[in-house]
């Protein structure tokens, strides 16, 4: 885990007071709402249908127990006592009162938490792969990487009123589990000849125009990664288009000018900009790199696991991941149960999932951008003792890449900007494939809802979306299939006419009939899909 | 309030900046103005000859100007570099990273707020223009030797 | 009618226009007629409302119901959480927002 030093905690302790100077300028009317607006969307408060909303960072989704404990804490007491965990590794407040936002940025910067540039026109949080430092597979812990990142992007001088909002992700596996590819950069850590340094993806995104970002360069070593990063954003900064909201994502000038001529402009700012001594010695990424040591694991455990206990069986098998380290498991705990609302968690939750981590985890959680949660460094041993205390608390629903392990948006029960409710109609499709079963026969089936075109809800990169329509006010959705949000992204095609709530549980259930007959071989329905492609489904829905 | 502000030692430019088009195109004057969407770097070949760039902000929102400033002080300009226009108290911080030495905004400024926006942040995380020295280089002054 | 609808500026809760100051409960909502974009401006200035705007809304036995269904979301809460809700009522509420 990252520590704060002096300089951290000063700028975090600073930004707070200036906070609570504007919003003090804001209750005063010093400041119209217009002038204040972006002022406190730069520090993650927004005015929801409801009431302000408030996003917190969780950088590259790594939280301390300590940390956890503390968002419980702030849920139940400026909050109605729950929080929504987001696709960006986030956590969103729901019922914040404008008064109350500085005290709660004072106690998030108590544990070196912050709200800064979780919205607005700026680079925002960097994200990450939920099992950095624990998988086998990964070249080097991104985190790292997410952490200079995060430094160098904080209050940047020149790249806070860019064209739009800017989405960076590290991974450093072969398995994408940050959707990496579908952000404005995407940095992959590879390992070509001994030496790490980042493959580096640009102009991917979701919206009403997704695309899948193309590679740009296929090694910046990691002591050039901040002026590499600077020309890219230069770049952008200058030529994306300001004309059109919907038209100013890095991904639309990539498209536009090309990919050979954006790499172009990129290397020609780069070649200006590497001679500026902007990036900071190797020594650096050495001093963060210590805070990501190991934790100090046991030696010699079993692996064994007890499964005399089906239910406990049936969930290890789902919930619980390879970790690199003999003895030690990952564990996914589930925000999605049958009945719930995904992404949501109580602040007794929130407390219970700190207090797991505080005793099994080496004190470490993380949050994954599917919004579940995961505790990174379990003993096997304490498997049977862990789930325990999540069937206590709900939170032990064994559907982990299942169909009911839906990402949802907020949708229009929260959102301003929504057509249509994400949530009722996420409970009606894990209500109709909640036996467990059923569900393990569908096997891997990633199921996303977006409330309106902006895609929160990554429907563009469900093997099974839903986009949810404004339809002369009555609530629409439309279906689409074969979009994938891994190391083999593609976007999601439109099946054809949308649905109504209901109409588009049944759709789905047709859809997942015809995997059934048609699979071969331990497909997976995205497989199958990509094998027989949309024809059949569609004769179903529609025929 | 303030109408002008102004970081440079001794007189600020009187000249009316003409726009880079113009500029470009005759050789007398010493004074441009910079709209969003032109290219700060058809300057460069005349820098020495410029005592003034004013760099337009039609809407604060639009942040090229923040590129273009950086531009011209990488490229050693050392003259007055100014900011006009949508210039709100909140970016002047910002600004000044970018090497703006003076600024005429459309809205007079408070000056307590100048001041206290300036005061607000000790250190910094990034290598800019303005000279301050970031906060990996203070982490680590053994790498910092010329 | 047309009512007039918004956020309170420092709590942020959603409140409706009674004809003589804000209600927190939609049923209270009065009709401001062709004055609602002034009323607006004036209780903005005033501090006591932020985002006001007015929107279209019936009126019949059970009340007043907002046009849209994203105001009516707002007059009731969200749709997925009953114990949160604003506005008790003994009413069939799910038809009542859909």
């Amino acid at each position: 885990m990252y520590r704060y030093d002096s300089y951290d905690q000063a700028i975090v302790d600073a930004r707070v007071e200036e906070f609570r100077d504007q919003t003090q300028r804001r209750l005063s009317g010093a400041l119209t709402e217009d002038q204040f607006k972006p002022l406190r969307l730069m520090n993650g408060l927004y005015l929801q249908l409801h009431a302000y909303m408030l996003r917190v960072a969780i950088p590259y989704g790594t939280l301390s127990a300590k940390q956890m404990r503390k968002l419980g804490e702030i849920a139940g007491k400026y909050d109605k006592g729950y929080g929504h965990f987001t696709t960006r590794q986030n956590l969103q407040y729901n019922w914040i009162k404008l008064a109350d936002a500085p005290d709660i940025l004072a106690e998030l910067a108590t544990v070196e938490m912050h709200a800064i540039q979780t919205s607005g026109n700026c680079i925002r949080n960097i994200s990450s792969d939920q099992y950095a430092g624990v998988s086998a597979d990964e070249v080097a812990d991104p985190r790292p990487w997410a952490e200079l990142l995060r430094q160098w992007s904080s209050f940047h001088p020149e790249f806070t009123y860019l064209p739009r909002k800017f989405k960076i992700a590290v991974i450093a596996s072969d398995d994408d589990r940050a959707a990496m590819r579908l952000h404005d950069i995407g940095l992959k850590l590879v390992e070509p000849d001994g030496v790490v340094g980042a493959e580096v993806y640009a102009g991917g995104g979701m919206g009403r125009t997704p695309m899948v970002a193309p590679l740009i360069r296929d090694f910046v070593a990691e002591d050039e990664i901040i002026s590499y990063l600077e020309a890219c954003l230069r770049v952008y900064n200058r030529y994306g288009r300001r004309d059109n909201k919907y038209k100013a994502r890095i991904k639309i000038l990539v498209h536009e000018i090309g990919v050979e001529e954006y790499r172009r402009q990129v290397e020609e700012e780069f070649a200006h900009m590497r001679e500026l001594g902007l990036n900071p010695p190797t020594q650096e990424l050495a001093r963060i790199r210590t805070f990501f040591a190991a934790p100090a694991y046991e030696s010699g455990l079993s692996d064994e696991i007890d499964r005399s206990n089906p239910a406990f069986a049936l969930w290890v098998d789902r919930q619980v991941a390879a970790h690199k380290v003999p003895g030690y498991a990952i564990v996914n705990i589930s925000l999605k149960p049958i009945d719930g609302i995904p992404g949501d968690a109580s602040a007794e939750q929130i407390a219970l999932a700190a207090d797991l981590a505080e005793a099994y985890s080496f004190d470490e959680l993380r949050v994954t951008h599917a919004q579940n949660l995961v505790l990174p460094h379990v003993k096997k041993a304490d498997l049977y003792t862990i789930w325990q205390k999540l069937v206590a608390a709900g939170l032990a629903e064994a559907n982990l890449d299942l169909i009911t392990d839906i990402i949802a948006c907020p949708g229009l029960d929260y959102c301003a900007l929504a057509n249509a409710r994400s949530i009722p109609l996420a409970q009606k499709i894990a209500a109709r494939f909640a036996d467990a079963e059923r569900q393990a026969d569908l096997g891997e089936l990633k199921l996303k809802i977006s409330g309106c075109i902006n895609a929160c809800g990554h429907h563009h990169a469900g093997h099974i979306g839903i986009l949810g329509v404004d339809r002369k006010g009555v609530e629409n959705f439309q279906l689409l299939l074969g979009g994938s949000g891994a190391e083999d992204a593609s976007l999601g095609q439109i099946t054809g006419p949308g649905f109504s709530e209901d109409g588009v549980v049944d759709a789905i259930e047709k859809v997942t009939d015809i995997y059934l007959a048609e699979r071969e071989n331990g497909e997976r329905f995205l497989d199958t899909y990509r094998r027989i492609g949309m024809k059949p489904f569609k004769e179903a829905i529609y025929g | 309030m303030v109408e002008f502000l102004s970081f440079r030692d001794g007189e600020s430019a009187q000249e009316p900046a003409v726009t880079v088009e113009s500029f470009t195109g005759q050789s007398n004057a010493t004074a441009v103005r910079i709209e969003p969407g032109e290219d700060a770097r058809e300057l460069l070949p005349h820098l020495d000859r410029i005592s003034l760039i004013e760099v337009n902000f039609p809407g604060f929102g639009d942040g090229r100007g923040y590129s273009a400033a950086r531009i011209v002080r990488e490229a050693g300009y050392t003259g007055e570099l100014r900011a006009v226009g949508d210039v709100l108290v909140d970016q002047i911080v910002a600004m000044r990273r970018c090497g703006f030495d003076s600024f005429h905004p459309a809205k007079a400024l408070d000056d307590a707020a100048v001041d206290r926006a300036l005061n607000r942040y000790d250190d910094v995380y990034q290598k800019a223009i303005d000279g301050r020295v970031p906060i990996w280089a203070k982490r680590h002054p053994e790498t910092q030797n010329g | 009618m047309k009512i007039l609808t918004g956020n309170d500026l420092a709590s942020g809760d959603v409140i409706w226009w009674a004809g003589d100051g804000w209600s927190r409960q939609v049923s209270d909502a009065a009709d401001v007629g062709t004055h609602g974009d002034e009323l607006a401006r004036a209780e903005e200035a005033a501090l006591r409302v932020v985002g006001a705007y007015v929107i279209d809304a019936t009126l019949d036995e059970d009340g007043v119901r907002p046009a849209h269904i994203k105001d009516r979301i707002r007059a009731f809460g969200p749709t997925v959480r009953p114990d949160l809700v604003e506005q008790p009522t003994e009413a069939d509420i799910g038809k009542w927002v859909i």
